[in-house]
């Protein structure tokens, strides 16, 4: 009876989605939202995909403020509410901050799972649990995925399944370190000396957790901690949550944050030894750890992608993706959730996109979900014509306050074309880098920026008679765009793509 | 799952970082971002701000201006530092020859690692005076 109550039995379906996480929930609502077919299978039991076991002690990274400067279920809410999924009706939304107790702006995993799985059920989103994918094959009209219940075959399949299995760079005696996800509670470490390769989140989520348990806490990587208070970059830094072990690093605590590179590990009965040598200061270590553990990332679970000709890049972790998250070499490849940061975008000023996060892979799904209807399935989606006239307070209507720009800074971009006959359309939020690297019509592109000296700005990109011209408008200390001067600048900037006395 | 990672032995390969010892290779590997791109991918895009500083691990790019190819380089060789180091956008689009596979360094981070190894500041120093050199003589 219980088989005959799992959806999606194997069989054809023209999508199969991998994964029950926010990023394969989220992808799966928007495809049915378009009218397209498709089967969402996963290995886990429940939906939550990571959140169901990560972060291990702290509270998530990133916020849900209940309170903000404009009403709940706007659209413009979703900027201040990274972590709850998107959807079109109002009662299906902000439902993390639903699940919050209002003592930090950060939820902890449980609500974060709990978000998930309401927004699973409250919209109905079927998925076959207990289904594990297995091998891959790849034929002249699409692919068969072999899994634990049988063959699925689907045109495009989409793996949302996680950059979150472990990953341990090559280190002689690594192979016997336990990973961050092995780790105990933190009562367990008290009184003991442990080490902690690796000096980024998950590193600094450790020392922070056993900071009042263990005697001493090293961390030691290569390279120097880089803060997101220096490179104002919510990725791929370390957060200011996590600023408490390294001040007790600076005032001499027990805490350590070293730069040094991990030459050998060694086990003994009763600990560790740890063989190192100094980076920033060239110093050979030898350290004695009672713990040891290695908090140095995950990858993606690529199974046997890589035999069909799937490339990756970072030590070989993150599928190589175009644009649109479709794989660079296997065509009819996508990824979903935390993978789609395989799309790398123009990292401008050394900022990269939030398609790691929630925050920033929820937008990619319903950009996604509307690629894979058009591309593959003839969906017909009507644009919305703009008189001219509409044209400068919409693009800078967007640069204030559209989630997509400011989750997804210099990454996506709103953008309205100009036709031969001068009808001027709507044309959504598409990938900046697709904008900048694809022909077509004249049109104009707005996406919010952040500058090397941190300060917020709207920049348009231009593009008449195939020419592609940047113009970066000014900022405003209240992020505000909407002023006098930015409607005459960016008038100034469009005003060659429109008819004559449109303005 | 051990993934085999031979970014730093490439980077001993290269003379831009020739002089450095292992340690310093590994916070270097560890700095840099890796990037893959595809045959025809726009790298650094003409008059774009914000760029970054790339050096070729694998595979080969052009040079083009105003969509007119200029010049081809490959492993070992750098792009981007000159739009970084002058902080104006690019004025050369790199794309794709065939597929390369790079290091990323943005352009803020730039300047800490010239300081912070010296002998790769004057390793790029001896790879501009031969392109100046070069350029010199194909004017001349």
């Amino acid at each position: 009876m219980a088989e005959l109550n799992r959806p999606f039995a194997p069989g054809t379906y023209p999508v199969v989605i991998v994964g029950s996480g926010p990023g394969g929930l989220q992808l799966s609502y928007f495809l049915r939202r378009l009218g397209i077919g498709h089967a969402v299978i996963s290995s886990d039991e429940a939906p939550g995909g990571m959140f169901r076991h990560f972060p291990l002690f702290e509270r998530l990274i990133t916020w849900s403020k209940r309170h903000t400067p404009v009403p709940l279920n706007s659209r413009p809410y979703d900027w201040y509410d990274w972590n709850s999924l998107l959807a079109d009706d109002p009662s299906h939304r902000v439902l993390v901050p639903d699940f919050m107790d209002g003592t930090s702006i950060f939820p902890s995993r449980q609500e974060m799972e709990r978000g998930i799985a309401a927004f699973a059920e409250r919209n109905r989103l079927d998925v076959r649990y207990g289904c594990r994918w297995v091998a891959t094959r790849r034929h002249n009209d699409g692919f068969t995925l072999e899994t634990t219940d049988g063959e699925y075959h689907c045109r495009v399949v989409v793996f949302a399944v996680g950059v979150a299995e472990p990953w341990k760079p090559e280190i002689p005696g690594i192979e016997h370190v336990p990973h961050y996800v092995e780790m105990r509670p933190a009562r367990e470490y008290a009184g003991k000396r442990v080490f902690i390769i690796g000096k980024r989140n998950s590193a600094f989520e450790l020392a922070d957790a056993l900071h009042p348990w263990a005697k001493q806490i090293i961390m030691a990587s290569p390279r120097p901690v880089v803060f997101s208070l220096y490179n104002r970059s919510p990725a791929a830094s370390v957060r200011a949550r996590y600023v408490i072990p390294y001040e007790d690093h600076l005032f001499g605590g027990g805490t350590f944050a070293l730069d040094a590179a991990i030459d050998r590990l060694e086990r003994h009965a009763d600990g560790w030894r740890i063989f190192a040598t100094g980076t920033t200061h060239p110093v050979a270590f030898t350290f004695e750890a009672d713990v040891l553990v290695a908090a140095t990332g995950f990858t993606t679970p690529l199974a046997d992608l890589r035999a069909l000709g799937l490339k990756t890049f970072s030590h070989d972790r993150i599928p190589s993706l175009t644009p649109f998250w479709e794989s660079a070499t296997v065509p009819g490849v996508y990824f979903g959730g935390t993978a789609s940061m395989g799309a790398v975008g123009l990292r401008k000023y050394g900022l990269g996109s939030l398609s790691g996060g929630v925050a920033g892979f929820r937008h990619n799904m319903r950009i996604l979900a509307l690629h894979l209807a058009q591309t593959y399935f003839g969906v017909d989606v009507p644009k919305r014509e703009l008189r001219p006239d509409e044209v400068v307070p919409f693009l800078l209507a967007e640069a204030n306050g559209a989630p997509e720009l400011w989750n997804q800074r210099a990454y996506l971009a709103r953008v309205v074309s100009v036709q031969p006959d001068a009808r001027v359309f709507d044309e959504g939020v598409l990938p900046l880098q697709y904008f900048l690297d694809s022909s077509g019509p004249d049109a104009v592109a707005i996406t919010v920026e952040t500058d090397d000296h941190g300060e917020h700005r709207p920049a348009a990109y231009v593009r008449q008679r195939g020419a592609i011209n940047e113009v970066v408008l000014p900022g405003d200390p209240l992020l505000n765009f909407d002023g006098q001067d930015h409607h005459a600048r960016l008038a100034e900037v469009v005003r060659p793509l429109l008819p004559p006395a449109s303005f | 799952m051990i993934e085999r990672s031979d970014i730093v032995d490439t980077l001993a390969g290269l003379a831009l970082f020739a002089d450095l010892t292992r340690p310093q290779l590994e916070a270097v590997a560890h700095t840099f971002e890796e990037e893959w791109f595809n045959e025809d991918q726009r790298i650094l895009r003409q008059g774009l701000a914000g760029s970054a500083f790339y050096v070729i691990l694998e595979g080969e790019v052009a040079v083009k201006i105003d969509g007119e190819r200029r010049s081809t380089l490959g492993r070992g060789d750098f792009f981007g530092e000159v739009s970084v180091l002058l902080g104006g956008p690019p004025t050369a689009d790199v794309v794709a020859a065939r597929a390369v596979r790079c290091l990323v360094l943005s352009g803020p981070e730039v300047e800490g690692l010239l300081m912070t190894y010296p002998r790769v500041m004057f390793r790029m120093l001896q790879a501009q005076a031969r392109r100046l050199q070069q350029a010199n003589r194909w004017r001349s």
